[in-house]
């Protein structure tokens, strides 16, 4: 199977077998003109299987919400055909409207102005407390 | 700017400072008397409360300070649609210090981000109750002496019960305490807080039964089930009579326990105990009063430190 190179754009590699389409929803990217490639289950050497995702043009990533979902993913930002560089991610200390608290007695459910604020508190489990009311939420990477 | 919205906002440090000053009240409140006059406390209660907002007015009032606000939601520009975050930051216009108490879970946090003024939170949700917490630790250092080397028994509603989280969350931070969390499976601690207790290693065990534990409690902290935090009816009248404390419970404890409890009781302390030396809840009434004119000078007077 042969996908053309990239010639400026991003590529996201190292995605968890089987998480491409969160990432792909999550980034909306089916909302772009662009082309878009989404490989699933590639060989690795590293981690026998991954997912992979090219975009044919430059874009703002949110890199906290990619973190979130798969903190493993490498991003790699391309420029005239060349890897002008790569950023590893990891689980972000904050995340602000990427995820809802899912508390029924929360603040955010009735204070449409307030952003969806999480903190994390443990790294090793991903774990994440709402900023107003402490209901947790996991990272789904590692779930 | 400092608030007080979860009681580890304060550091131990700082707690026994607020501490200190309420013990010095108690000892003389006539010293007291004007050292707030022409300031002005707002007290915004969203849902109903007797002691609390009572005793933040008499707080206040017994510094020399005088009182605005509403105690209730219907009666504040919250009936027309108004959004918390307004009502904030149009009575921090109007006065220096707020305390305020709100049925949903992080609503004084959400207000402490638009308002000009100190916020105190007075209870919110089954989330947190920080001065009902100072009320607590004062009533039990008064009692102990200290806040360290003691078994702590809670028991009751434990999920929904704020002054409980805070409290756990308070005590967790002085050497040597152990919990016992006796409350029906339903109302367990929530996860959030026993997982921090096994992060940090304080030793604590959840049991069913308040017999089984009695002899080892230093302090028994009774709470009441709470009516309003129940979805459904049929559950609260299901568990509300699941622990109810008389003379033949307290048999086998030790003579030094102190029996706190939050108030106001339903049924779960027995008014038989109300007479027994180790019954301390009316104590920390009085304690509330003076522990809420400590903190209301405290954080007064952080921002005139600032200033």
């Amino acid at each position: 199977m042969n996908i053309d190179s990239i010639h400026s754009g991003i590529v996201l590699d190292h995605i968890t077998a089987g998480r491409g389409m969160d990432v792909y929803r999550f980034l909306k990217l089916d909302e772009l003109d662009c082309p878009v490639a989404y490989m699933r289950n590639v060989r690795s050497g590293a981690k026998g299987r991954k997912d992979i995702i090219k975009i044919d043009a430059e874009l703002n990533v949110d890199l906290d919400v990619l973190g979130y979902i798969d903190p493993g993913i490498t991003v790699n930002i391309i420029r005239d055909g060349v890897v002008v560089e790569k950023k590893k991610l990891s689980l972000p200390e904050h995340l602000i409207n990427v995820i809802h608290c899912k508390n029924p007695r929360c603040i955010t459910t009735v204070e449409s102005a307030l952003d969806q604020h999480f903190i994390l508190k443990d790294r090793t489990h991903g774990l994440y407390r709402c900023m107003f009311c402490d209901a947790e939420r996991k990272s789904k990477a590692l779930r | 700017m400092r608030h007080l919205i979860d009681i580890t906002d304060f550091t131990v440090e700082e707690i026994e400072h607020v501490l200190d000053l309420g013990d010095k009240m108690i000892a003389d409140p006539a010293a007291y008397r004007e050292c707030l006059r022409g300031r002005i406390l707002a007290t915004l209660f969203f849902e109903p409360s007797t002691r609390t907002r009572l005793s933040f007015e008499s707080a206040m009032l017994s510094l020399g300070g005088s009182v605005l606000g509403f105690s209730s939601a219907d009666s504040s520009s919250t009936a027309k649609g108004e959004s918390l975050m307004d009502t904030i930051r149009t009575v921090s216009c109007y006065s220096d210090i707020i305390a305020m108490r709100h049925p949903k879970e992080g609503a004084p946090m959400a207000g402490s981000l638009k308002s000009y003024v100190p916020i105190i939170n007075a209870g919110d949700g089954g989330h947190n109750h920080p001065t009902q917490t100072l009320t607590d630790l004062m009533t039990i250092r008064r009692q102990k002496g200290r806040l360290s080397n003691m078994v702590v028994g809670l028991c009751g509603d434990l999920k929904f019960g704020r002054t409980v989280h805070s409290l756990i969350g308070a005590m967790s931070r002085y050497e040597g305490v152990e919990f016992v969390l006796i409350s029906p499976p339903e109302l367990k601690v929530p996860a959030y807080i026993t997982d921090e207790l096994k992060r940090k290693e304080i030793p604590f065990r959840e049991v069913e039964t308040m017999e089984e534990v009695m002899p080892e409690l230093d302090i028994l902290y009774m709470t009441r089930v709470q009516k309003e935090r129940f979805f459904n009816e049929a559950d609260y009248i299901r568990l509300k009579d699941t622990y109810i404390l008389d003379p033949e419970k307290l048999r086998t404890a030790k003579a030094d326990l102190s029996i706190l409890h939050p108030l106001p009781r339903v049924n779960e302390i027995s008014t038989k105990v109300d007479d027994d030396p180790r019954a301390v809840y009316f104590d920390q009434v009085r304690n509330g009063r003076f522990v809420r004119m400590a903190l209301i000078k405290t954080l007064l007077e952080w921002e005139e430190m600032k200033a």
